[in-house]
C-alpha cells in the first residue's frame, strides 16, 4: 500500500520537475536558432518557429509538451533536426546504462570485499591500508582518474584502446574511472555497517553460544551490514547515470550525457527538459525499488 | 599549563567546555592535524604567491606570470618551471596556484551559502514543528529527489545566458566572468544545503525538549532568544563537522562543471579548467603527464585533506551521522 502511495506521489513530483525545467529553459533569452548562420529570410525563421510552436505562449507550449508526454512522446530535438528526443534516448540510454551497470558491478565487486575485510581486521595494518584506499578513492574525481588511466594503459603500455565504444576492451577504462569513487563509498559504508553489526547483541549472543568467528561474520553480520549499502545503491545508480557526462566526454562514448551537455549549451529546450525528466524518473524509480528491496532484506522494516 | 593540571586531577574534565573537550580529542588525530597543516600551507601559498611575484619582479615574475605566453612550450618540470609549462608556454605551477583562488573561493562561499540556508531551514523546521515542519521537510524531500547536478547545469546555462545579455555585462568581460563565478556560488550552495537542514532539524528537535531549554522558556525566554542563546550554540559542533564535509563536495562540483566548460570561463582558470586543458593535450605521440598530474594531484590532496579534517572533527565532536 505504501509503495502504491509513493508511486502516486511521484506523478505530481515529476510534473513539478518538468514545469521547473521547462520554465527555466524558456525564460532565458536566446533561441535555439540564434547560432545558426543568418537565416535566408525572416520568413524562414518565422516558419521554423511556427513549426516548433515557439511562437505560442509558454504555458501553451508546456501543455502541448505534457500532452505529448502522456502519449510517450518527448517531442522533436530542435538542434538535431532529423532526431526526436525519443530517438536520442533510444540511442544513448542503452549505452549509458551499460556503462552504469559495469561501473556498478565494479563498485560493488571492489567495495564490498574491501569494506568487509577492513572491518574484520579492525585496527591492524590491513584495516589502515584498506581504509586509506577507500578514502583516496572517494577523493579522486573521474576526470582526473580517466586521463591518468588513458596515459598509462592506453598510451604508454598500449594495452587498451584510448577511447570510443565497441568491444569489451573499450569498456574497462570507462567503467573503472566511473566506478572507483563509488567503490570507495561502498567500502566505507560496508566497513561502518560491519562494525556496528559486530557490536550488536545478537552477534554477542551467537558468539557466546560458541559459533565460529567465520560463520559469525559471513552469515550473520553481513546481512545486517549490507543494508546501508543497499539503501545507498539507488541514488548511486542514478548518480552514475547522471555523473557519466565527464566519462562519456573523455572517452567519446555516445551515451546520453553528451546529448544533455550539448543540449544545455545549444539551448535545445526539448532535449534538456526531456533528459532531465528521464533522470528524475530514473531516480524516483530506483529509490522505490531500493526501498522495496530493503523490506525484503530486513523484515523489521515496515513502511506504514 | 592549565591542561596539565586538568590531566592530573581526574575530576577536572567535568568542567571542561564541550569545545575544549573536542579540541583535545581532535589534537590526538594525526591525519586530521596533518590535513589542517596542509590546508594552511596551501592557503598561505595561494595568498602569498601573487605578492611574491610582484615583489621579486624581473625575470622571475615574467617566467611565472600565469597568463604570459612564451616559447617554452611543453617544458617538462625542472628547476625553472617546477610543474612544467603548458601548450602556450605558461608556467603550470603559477597557474595551479592562481586557479586555486577560484576553486577555494567557490568552495568556501558555496559552503557558506549552504550553511546559512541549511541552518535557518533546519532550525525553523525543528523548533516550530507541526505543520511548518512537515511543509519545510517535504520541500527538502522533493529537492532530494531532483538530479542535483542537472539542476545546477540547467540553472547555470539559463541564468548565465540571461545575465550575459544584460547591458552592463556586454561592455565588461571581466564583470561577466565575475557574474559566472557568483552564479556558481549560488547554484552550488543552493543544492548543497539539504543534508545540513536535515541534520540540524534532528538536533533541534531533540534539544527543544531538553530541561535547560524548557527552563529558559518557563523563565519567559522568547523563541528568538532561546534559539540564539541555547539552540544554535549547541548545534555548533554538528554544523562545523558537516561544513568540513560539504566543502570538498562543492569543490568537486565546481571542478566538474568547469571541466565541462559550464563553470568558470577563460581567461579565468580553476583546477577543473586546468585539468581540462591537460586532457585536451592527450595524444598518442607525446605524454605531457605534468599537465594532468599536478593540477589533479593538488585537487585530490585538497579533497583528501578536507575529508580527513571532516572525519577528525566528527570524531572529536562525537557526532552521529544519522
Amino acid at each position: 500500500m505504501y509503495f502504491v502511495r509513493r508511486l502516486i506521489f511521484a506523478i505530481p513530483l515529476l510534473l513539478v520537475i518538468s514545469a521547473l525545467a521547462f520554465a527555466l529553459v524558456h525564460l532565458a533569452p536566446g533561441g535555439p536558432f540564434d547560432r545558426e548562420r543568418a537565416p535566408a529570410s525572416p520568413e524562414i525563421e518565422r516558419n521554423l518557429r511556427a513549426a516548433y510552436h515557439l511562437d505560442e505562449p509558454v504555458w501553451k507550449q508546456y501543455l502541448r509538451y505534457l500532452d505529448g508526454l502522456a502519449r510517450g512522446d518527448f517531442g522533436p530535438s530542435l538542434k538535431y533536426r532529423s532526431h526526436t528526443v525519443n530517438d536520442i534516448i533510444a540511442q544513448g540510454l542503452p549505452v549509458s546504462m551499460l556503462l552504469g551497470a559495469l561501473a556498478f558491478g565494479f563498485a560493488m565487486g571492489v567495495g564490498l570485499p574491501v569494506g568487509f575485510f577492513t572491518a574484520a581486521r579492525r585496527g591492524r595494518w590491513e584495516d589502515f591500508a584498506g581504509s586509506f584506499f577507500a578514502i583516496l578513492a572517494v577523493c579522486i574525481p573521474g576526470f582526473v582518474l580517466a586521463p591518468l588511466l588513458i596515459l598509462v594503459f592506453a598510451i604508454k603500455w598500449r594495452l587498451l584502446p584510448v577511447a570510443l565504444w565497441g568491444g569489451p576492451e573499450h569498456m574497462i577504462l570507462p567503467a573503472v574511472s566511473l566506478g572507483l569513487y563509488y567503490a570507495g563509498k561502498v567500502a566505507r559504508l560496508m566497513r561502518e555497517g560491519m562494525l556496528s553489526a559486530i557490536q550488536s547483541e545478537f552477534i554477542t549472543a551467537a558468539r557466546a553460544k560458541g559459533l565460529a568467528e567465520a560463520a559469525l561474520l559471513f552469515k550473520h553480520a553481513v546481512r545486517l551490514a549490507v543494508l546501508p549499502v543497499v539503501s545507498f545503491s539507488g541514488p548511486m545508480l542514478a548518480d552514475m547515470l547522471t555523473g557519466s557526462f565527464v566519462i562519456e566526454n573523455i572517452f567519446q562514448i555516445p551515451g546520453i550525457g553528451v546529448f544533455l551537455v550539448n543540449g544545455a549549451l545549444n539551448r535545445d529546450y526539448t532535449v534538456v527538459v526531456g533528459l532531465s525528466l528521464l533522470y528524475a524518473m530514473l531516480l524516483v524509480g530506483l529509490n522505490l525499488i531500493v526501498d522495496f528491496a530493503y523490506t525484503l532484506l530486513d523484515p523489521r522494516v515496515k513502511y506504514e | 599549563m592549565i591542561e596539565r593540571q586538568g590531566a592530573a586531577a581526574p575530576c577536572q574534565p567535568l568542567h571542561v567546555s564541550p569545545g575544549r573537550r573536542a579540541w583535545r580529542r581532535f589534537r590526538k588525530n594525526r591525519a586530521a592535524i596533518l590535513s589542517a597543516w596542509y590546508l594552511a600551507a596551501l592557503l598561505l601559498a595561494v595568498v602569498a604567491w601573487p605578492f611574491a611575484l610582484r615583489i621579486s619582479g624581473g625575470t622571475f615574475a615574467r617566467l611565472h606570470d600565469p597568463d604570459r605566453l612564451s616559447n617554452a612550450q611543453f617544458a617538462p618540470p625542472g628547476a625553472q618551471h617546477w610543474f612544467g609549462t603548458d601548450v602556450h608556454g605558461r608556467d603550470v605551477f603559477s597557474r595551479v596556484l592562481f586557479g586555486a583562488q577560484i576553486s577555494l573561493l567557490v568552495g568556501v562561499v558555496g559552503t557558506l551559502v549552504s550553511l546559512v540556508i541549511g541552518v535557518a531551514w533546519g532550525t525553523v523546521a525543528g523548533y516550530v514543528g507541526g505543520r511548518v515542519d512537515g511543509f519545510l521537510m517535504r520541500i527538502v524531500d522533493v529537492l532530494y529527489s531532483l538530479p542535483t547536478i542537472i539542476f545546477v547545469i540547467v540553472l547555470l546555462t539559463t541564468l548565465g545566458e540571461a545575465l550575459k545579455q544584460t547591458r552592463f555585462v556586454e561592455h565588461s568581460p571581466a564583470l561577466a566572468g565575475g557574474l559566472q563565478v557568483i552564479l556558481l556560488f549560488v547554484g552550488l550552495g543552493a543544492v548543497s544545503w539539504l543534508t545540513m537542514a536535515r541534520i540540524v532539524r534532528g538536533q533541534v528537535l531533540s534539544l527543544r525538549t531538553r530541561a535547560f531549554v524548557e527552563a529558559s522558556r518557563a523563565l519567559g525566554g522568547r523563541p528568538a532568544w532561546i534559539l540564539a542563546r541555547h539552540i544554535v550554540p549547541n548545534i555548533f559542533g554538528v554544523v562545523i563537522t558537516y561544513l568540513a564535509l560539504t566543502m570538498p563536495a562543492i569543490i568537486l562540483y565546481e571542478s566538474f562543471l568547469s571541466y565541462l566548460g559550464l563553470g568558470v570561463q577563460p581567461p579565468m582558470a580553476s583546477w577543473g579548467t586546468l585539468i581540462a586543458e591537460g586532457v585536451a593535450q592527450i595524444n598518442p605521440l607525446r605524454i605531457y603527464w605534468w599537465l594532468i598530474v599536478f593540477p589533479g594531484g593538488i585537487l585530490v590532496a585538497t579533497l583528501l585533506a578536507l575529508n580527513f579534517l571532516g572525519d577528525g572533527l566528527r570524531d572529536a565532536w562525537d557526532v552521529k551521522s544519522k
